[in-house]
């Protein structure tokens, strides 16, 4: 059960080996989380990061699950909600793709569609329909501030993330009322194994301050936060500035 | 004709039901739902009409399907039919945490069951439901010259609560926890039985302080307290500091039935700990003047309009408390006696004040009540200490001493120093803060109160409540299929 400050005891990474997922898992950890799955490919990775968190005392599990097979989701995820409550889900699966590439496979490109936006959307409802049936618990979901409004530079990922972003805000208000609380994160650029040698945008952040926002994000039952805070302000002016305009911005 | 038995048909009174969000019957209440899937289609259309519940602190909401028992048969088919995630009693809502809470379970509001039904009025004893408040009682009892034998800070608790969590009141030190004068229990088991659960059997004592763990309370009889008027008669002084305050309580707080401190945990420095003591006694007659002794057992209560259901965050900071806080001690006389206050200005000053917990906003606040033994003043004071440094805007803390605790397995009072303070859930650093300050309370071999708790650390519950093993036993035998289960049993693993 989540305490009265909103800290799980019990928690679900979808995308185990995702930096800020581990860095959420490190923080939920020296609080209160005592049971971590990490569902994800099965790899090295994935192993390495299970040992890592299992030496800060937690009780931590893998699982394979991948994201592009959308019909091993329910069984999958079943068998986690099964061994006992999830008091938080952290789909934190995605991958950034190469715009430039991309723009020219067309497979490429649907694979980072199908990664962040249509396998999340198979994951997200089961998950959602598990933790409504226990009647208690947070659906945590990365989004970005590159699906607030496609840029020339990354729309490809960017609409993946728009479309996730969009689901998971409706799947919020579909959950009204059940007990199950849905949150939004929308990290600006994250310094992280993702985004290693790309050139940095500016508001730039880290994984460890998305998971202290996320931290105060379930205390404050929050439905979106934005990392860094400032960059609410910041996109909700872009949000306004005219196609012309922000086609030449420098983004 | 001794020992008249007297009837209450249906008592019906209506204290605003706690916090259930939408306090009325599961079946009317309306509820979003992701529309299922004929496969995981829920299986009864009753867990259709969820609702979100919360504890009194209004922190850690979860949906639970709400149902209204109004016999006993009806409470018997509802805990069998309970289903996977089981059920919990919940009466008023004051538990301040999660304690009647069920996260996707039934939750039996036992409010239905608020039948009164013998009082004996010579010998002081009284048989009602569960779900009669004492609020209600004393309505009734006051008239008859009686009153209820142990009250908290509040009326609006029921009899069932009252049992679960084995509740002390200011009398503590004289008359112990309220489950000390309950003479015996009826309790729905697990196995949809009803039994009669007498004082001195490990039932019984695993009941009271039990937090509605193992079975749901159907009735009690409950020995009462004789008074002559409905007044009390109050003294009031200061103390200047903890230490002042201490030596005050230890000298003088035999002379009293009724004692309590309300202390200043914002002043810092040389005032650190500087208190307002009340203490006092039920009146007798010949204290009242002329004129108020036509009357001297009316009940009379008054209630001013509810808080708004949405409050600004904040509104309770560090400012607005200090200032209430140092007018509050100023405004108290140095030292005043025998003043006449009404049993509800006296016990029960927050309750004039419908929803007084939404003040709060919507993160709500949490409770922290521990108690510390008689040999371990260091402890309380680093613990006055490290509160007041850390500047928590608590305006409601009150210190008191415990006298001997009850044979309950789970009752929280035992022998020594108490101090209760709420704070807002909001406060940047306050998990971290709390869980330094159950450190302290454990290497003291203190304890927290569950029926305030909404974060403890679990592993510390062991050694705070030493006969915890024997209670997780006892409900292994008792209830197998783990049919009662709350919030607070699986944060706490009860």
């Amino acid at each position: 059960m989540k305490d009265a400050f909103g800290t799980p005891q019990s928690l679900l990474v979808l995308g185990g080996t995702s930096d800020i997922a581990l860095a959420t898992a490190r923080r939920l950890i020296a609080r209160r989380t005592r049971t971590v799955w990490l569902a994800g490919r099965p790899s090295p990775d994935l192993d390495e990061a299970a040992a890592h968190l299992r030496g800060l005392g937690a009780d931590v599990r893998t699982v394979a699950f991948d994201a592009l097979a959308p019909a091993s989701h329910e069984t999958v995820l079943g068998k986690v909600f099964a061994e006992g409550d999830v008091d938080m889900v952290l789909l934190a699966f995605g991958v950034l793709g190469d715009q430039a590439n991309d723009e020219r496979d067309p497979v490429a490109a649907v694979r980072v569609a199908q990664t962040n936006y249509t396998g999340a959307v198979s994951a997200g409802l089961v998950c959602a329909r598990a933790l409504q049936v226990q009647g208690h618990g947070s659906l945590v979901v990365l989004s970005s501030v590159a699906g607030e409004r496609a840029r020339r530079a990354n729309f490809i990922y960017g609409s993946s993330k728009a479309g996730l972003d969009a689901f998971a805000q409706g799947l919020g208000d579909a959950l009204h009322r059940t007990g199950v609380h849905v949150m939004v994160v929308r990290p600006g650029f994250v310094r992280s194994r993702m985004t290693a040698g790309l050139p940095e945008a500016p508001l730039a952040t880290t994984p460890e301050a998305v998971a202290s926002a996320i931290e105060l994000g379930l205390r404050r039952r929050s439905e979106t936060v934005w990392v860094p805070g400032t960059l609410r302000l910041v996109m909700s002016a872009l949000r306004h500035v005219p196609r012309p305009l922000f086609r030449r911005l420098p983004l | 004709m001794r020992g008249a038995e007297r009837t209450q048909a249906n008592a019906t009174i209506c204290p605003f039901v706690g916090d259930i969000v939408a306090g009325m019957p599961a079946e009317t209440v309306p509820s979003t739902t992701l529309t299922p899937s004929p496969a995981a289609s829920p299986a009864s259309p009753a867990s259709l009409a969820s609702v979100p519940v919360t504890g009194w602190g209004r922190t850690a909401p979860t949906v639970a399907r709400l149902i209204r028992p109004c016999t006993y048969e009806e409470a018997a088919a509802a805990v069998r039919a309970c289903g996977a995630r089981g059920g919990i009693a919940r009466g008023l809502g004051r538990a301040y945490g999660d304690a009647a809470q069920n996260a996707g379970g039934a939750v039996l509001d036992m409010t239905g069951l608020d039948r009164i039904h013998a009082i004996d009025v010579d010998g002081g004893t009284v048989r009602c439901d569960a779900g009669v408040s004492l609020h209600r009682l004393m309505e009734v009892l006051l008239p008859l010259g009686w009153f209820v034998p142990v009250t908290p800070g509040t009326r609006y608790v029921t009899v069932g609560g009252a049992i679960g969590a084995d509740i002390h009141g200011k009398n503590h030190h004289v008359s112990g926890s309220f489950s000390r004068h309950v003479l015996s229990l009826e309790l729905l088991t697990a196995d949809g039985g009803i039994r009669t659960v007498s004082r001195g059997t490990p039932l019984f004592d695993a009941t009271t302080g039990g937090m509605g763990l193992t079975g749901v309370i159907l009735s009690a009889t409950v020995r009462l307290l004789p008074v002559e008027t409905s007044l009390m008669s109050v003294d009031t002084e200061r103390a200047r500091d903890l230490d002042d305050l201490m030596a005050r309580l230890t000298m003088t707080d035999d002379r009293y039935r009724y004692s309590v401190a309300w202390i200043d945990l914002l002043a810092r420095g040389a005032s650190t700990g500087r208190s307002v003591l009340t203490r006092g006694d039920h009146a007798p007659l010949d204290a009242l003047p002329t004129r108020a002794r036509r009357h001297p057992l009316e009940f009379r209560t008054r209630r001013l309009p509810a808080v708004p259901a949405h409050v600004p965050e904040g509104l309770l900071g560090r400012t607005t408390v200090g200032v209430f806080n140092a007018l509050w001690y100023r405004k108290t006389p140095r030292s005043r006696t025998g003043e006449l206050q009404r049993i509800s200005s006296f016990f029960h000053p927050l309750d004039g004040v419908p929803h007084w917990n939404r003040v709060y906003g919507r993160s709500g606040f949490v409770q922290y009540q521990f108690v510390v033994g008689y040999d371990r003043e260091e402890a309380l004071r680093r613990i006055v200490q490290r509160i007041s440094r850390h500047r928590c805007p608590s305006f409601l803390a009150v210190l008191k001493r415990f006298g001997e605790g009850d044979p309950g397995w789970l009752s929280f009072p035992m022998p020594g120093w108490t101090l209760a303070l709420d704070i807002p859930a909001g406060l940047p650093g306050l998990a971290a803060f709390l869980d330094e300050l159950d450190e302290e309370v454990a290497a003291a071999d203190g304890r927290v109160y569950l029926a305030k708790d909404a974060r403890l650390r679990p592993e510390l519950l062991a050694g705070m409540y030493p006969r915890l093993a024997e209670f997780r036993e006892l409900r292994r035998t008792l209830d197998p299929g783990g049919v009662f289960v709350s919030d607070l049993a699986r944060r706490l693993g009860l």
